[in-house]
């Protein structure tokens, strides 16, 4: 165990080496783009004064790296600053839109992984079969349509044409949880379908990629179901390439929502992010960046360490 | 005589204006092209309209587009379409845009000025108060108008006031504005959405910080960007605010806006998809207002670089556009014809008898002969971010100057940063105009000699001497006069070729009315829908 502890401590570590590389080339990445926040908050309506007064207002005039530096300065003792916008702190700022855009995720994410992985081990259980074709053909469908036209279909018949739920997916803390599920079921219904099938075929490749071993031959010669072959003696072994392809699909369900929020107008973090690049709000860019880094750096993190665990001869090196 | 002087189809139109599926402007159209006077027409509307009574109770669920996050309540930054619905809301204005698009009372129950209309004193109204229970005072108006005056005002409305000398207090309930040179539209600013009045504190600063108000509603909750739920302010100064509760819900997304309109999540919505307008009128369950506002697309051209320094190119390329396919193609027949002087018949002091400039090719290539400059090749800067449409339409401008032997070379700009690296930048691009309330606003704004806007670098004495009279005169007739000839001036030296002025569309469900009088200043009703509509029971 004290191998997987100083793997976790290692890959941590790499880990703040990405973040801190990773919010250089966002700070400079805001630089670049053309106009600057003193103008984008004014809008057309502003004077020349104005903007210099504002910008000096938000500390504007100071060069690049100065200003960097004082944003890292502030961001190591846990102090993200304050939205140059609105003056909040970006921690109040993005909070409970992340909490939303984590509820939404894991409500997506508690769905699409059983459902992936039992349809996985199903399909790979019945493959070349009419079920296995269709189960294929459906999944690979919903992930090449784009999300917001999937979330569009799904209005048009859960919303529109059957009223079964709503078009709007507006949650409140007033709302009771079931309510709030109810609310949010049709953009989680989205993002299932748009991850399952990378699950799904990934748990079918792997197992049939190992009923050609030897000692699953044995296993059926000496008389095991054909179920129970693939469930107990298959898909223990496979399990690391699914556990990557999970890790993998859950970052995305974080970080690749902005749009689905959009059409079901969920107040997720997405649409923060895109607020404040439109507004060059740099310190609450920089905060939603750096929150999507880290998910993908502790989701293959997470990833690497249960496929370790799952496999004993990486548990127990000689 | 047309075939629709039918009784039959007068009354269809009666029914349909009691039912309120036609605006007033509308209705007087057909009713004269139907061969009635408009005092007749406009009698027959009083008596259809009368009938709608406004009833008291319900709460409205608003659907408005252009919510960002970043939004506050600081008046001075107030920007996105979300937060001027709220504005108009919940806080209050000196002076307002009524439903006939005159000026009237909000704050102020009355104003006057010295005949050279240097001072003005404005009254404020004495049962108006603030949430909080404090009344509206002098010093509140004082305090609200100095966060956007000074050097160091970070307000994009500074310009606005920037004329303003001082601002005095003449009792608890009377100022004076000072002015360095005469306005005669000093009243008309104040409805600008910057404007609001807050309360003030102690140390004359402006307290805006709190979302205090004086407007129709009180917020009870609000999350910039996502929505806000407010409730009557019982002892609101003004006649209205009929439903008993408000909730504005920002839908950025159109379909998401219209498919809540559709399912009836929400009772009305702003800013309607053009495309899909025709598809949304079938609804039984849906109305539309459809209303001609002061917004302009404009096209201003350098007039001191050539080829743009020949007037007779710039009557040239102004001459080779067919307004009216780009009005049928692009905006879907919501949009007024422009005549190339910005000053749309939304507005004020509008003059009715100026002939409206054809789609001419021929007389464009006589032009450019006459100054040498056949087969003129110009280019035209524009992006999607403009308004929906900008490209299509430019390539279509392109496509009808052909005709005229122009090489239009469309130039598709990045929509980021349009209006810091392209306009006033480029000799020629593409821009939209929010509405403005008065001809001299919009004028100097953009078309006076010195403006730091003047997109078209345009230089006209004659223009600039009547600019500076009509401002400071009080008599309407002359100054109409004086505005007329100015438009004449824009129209045949000008730079700017101005296509179209946009119409405000928006939909509401039928359980919505209204008078089918719209103010032209916002979309739904000048952004007062909240204490102008009600729910038919």
């Amino acid at each position: 165990m004290n191998d997987v502890l100083s793997i976790i401590v290692k890959r941590l570590g790499l880990g703040l080496v990405t973040l801190l590389i990773i919010s250089i080339l966002i700070f400079f990445a805001v630089e670049l783009l053309p106009g600057d926040i003193a103008q984008a908050v004014l809008g057309m309506g502003a004077t020349e004064e104005n903007l210099a007064a504002l910008r000096e207002r938000m500390g504007l005039n100071d060069p690049a790296p100065v200003r960097y530096l004082d944003w890292l300065a502030g961001a190591v003792t846990g102090d993200f600053g304050v939205s140059l916008v609105t003056g909040e702190s970006v921690a109040s700022r993005i909070g409970p839109r992340f909490v939303n855009t984590l509820f939404l995720a894991s409500y997506a994410a508690v769905i699409a992984v059983p459902v992936a992985i039992i349809l996985g081990v199903i399909v790979a259980l019945l493959r070349e079969s009419i079920f296995d074709r269709v189960a294929n053909v459906v999944t690979l469908t919903f992930i090449s349509s784009p999300e917001f036209f999937l979330g569009y279909i799904l209005i048009l018949y859960f919303a529109v044409q059957t009223g079964w739920f709503p078009s709007l997916a507006r949650i409140d803390d007033g709302m009771s949880f079931l309510e709030v599920l109810e609310r949010t079921f049709l953009p989680a219904l989205t993002m299932v379908l748009v991850v399952t099938a990378h699950m799904m075929r990934m748990t079918r490749a792997s197992i049939i990629n190992l009923l050609a071993s030897p000692y699953i031959e044995m296993a059926r010669l000496k008389g095991v179901p054909a179920w129970k072959v693939i469930v107990k003696h298959a898909l223990p072994n496979a399990w690391a390439p699914i556990i990557n392809v999970v890790a993998l699909n859950l970052a995305y369900l974080i970080t690749g929502v902005v749009l689905v929020e959009v059409v079901f107008v969920y107040p997720g973090i997405g649409q923060t992010l895109v607020d404040a690049v439109s507004k060059r709000d740099f310190p609450v860019v920089q905060a939603c960046c750096l929150i999507f880094a880290a998910t993908f750096i502790l989701l293959n993190l997470a990833a690497d360490i249960g496929a370790i665990l799952t496999n004993p001869r990486l548990r127990h090196p000689k | 005589m047309t075939k629709s002087t039918t009784p039959e189809s007068m009354e269809r139109l009666v029914e349909a204006a009691k039912r309120g599926r036609v605006s007033r402007r509308a209705f007087m159209n057909y009713a004269m092209a139907a061969g009635i006077t408009s005092t007749t027409a406009s009698g027959l509307w009083t008596t259809t309209a009368a009938q709608a009574a406004p009833q008291k109770g319900g709460t409205f669920r608003l659907g408005t587009h252009d919510g960002n996050t970043s939004d506050s309540h600081d008046p001075g930054t107030y920007l996105s379409f979300s937060i001027i619905q709220l504005a108009h809301t919940y806080r209050s204005y000196l002076t307002l845009i009524t439903p006939e698009n005159d000026l009237g009372p909000d704050i102020a129950e009355s104003w006057e000025a010295t005949p050279d209309a240097k001072n003005w004193t404005f009254k404020i109204n004495k049962n108006a108060s603030f949430h909080s229970g404090k009344p509206v005072t002098a010093d509140d108006v004082i305090a609200s108008m100095n966060l956007h005056r000074g050097e160091d005002s970070t307000s994009a409305a500074t310009a606005l006031l920037k004329d303003v000398d001082d601002i005095v207090k003449d009792d608890e309930h009377t100022v004076t504005f000072k002015l360095a040179s005469g306005n005669a539209d000093l009243p008309w600013l104040m409805t600008d959405y910057h404007l609001a009045i807050v309360p003030g504190n102690e140390d004359g600063s402006a307290n805006w910080q709190s979302g205090d108000g004086s407007g129709p509603y009180k917020i009870v909750d609000n999350q910039f960007g996502v929505g806000a739920q407010l409730v009557r302010h019982e002892g609101w100064h003004l006649e209205g605010a009929y439903f008993d509760a408000v909730e504005l819900v920002v839908l950025n997304d159109p379909n998401a806006r219209q498919t809540a309109l559709v399912t009836g999540d929400v009772d009305a919505v702003t800013q309607l998809e053009l495309k899909t307008l025709s598809l949304l009128q079938r609804s039984p369950d849906i109305e539309i207002d459809n209303v001609p506002s002061a917004a302009a697309i404009t096209m201003p051209m350098f007039c001191d670089q050539a080829p743009f320094d020949n007037v007779d190119v710039r009557n040239a390329l102004k001459l080779s556009l067919n307004r009216q396919e780009i009005i049928d193609k692009i905006a879907f027949g919501t949009a007024t014809m422009a005549n190339d002087f910005h000053h749309s018949p939304a507005m004020p002091y509008w003059p009715d008898d100026i002939e409206q400039r054809p789609y001419d090719p021929d007389q464009a290539k006589s032009l450019l002969k006459k100054a040498g400059a056949e087969g003129l090749s110009v280019s035209l800067s524009t992006a999607d971010s403009v308004f929906s449409g900008a490209v299509d339409m430019c390539v279509l401008y392109a496509e009808h100057a052909k005709a005229a032997g122009i090489d239009i070379k469309v130039q598709r700009e990045p929509n980021d940063g349009y209006y810091s690296d392209v306009w006033l930048k480029k000799p020629w691009c593409t821009v939209q105009w929010g509405a403005r309330p008065t001809p001299d606003v919009m004028y100097s704004l953009a078309y006076k000699d010195d403006a730091a806007w003047n997109e078209s670098h345009w230089q006209n004495e004659r223009f600039n001497v009547l600019l500076r009279q009509a401002k400071s005169e009080l008599d309407q007739d002359k100054r109409a006069e004086m505005y007329r000839e100015m438009a004449i001036l824009a129209k045949d030296d000008g730079g700017t070729v101005i296509p179209m002025f946009t119409n405000f569309v928006y939909a509401r469900r039928s359980n919505v009315k209204h008078t089918g009088k719209l103010a032209a200043s916002w979309q739904c009703d000048g952004a007062r829908a909240c204490s102008r509509w009600w729910f038919e029971s």
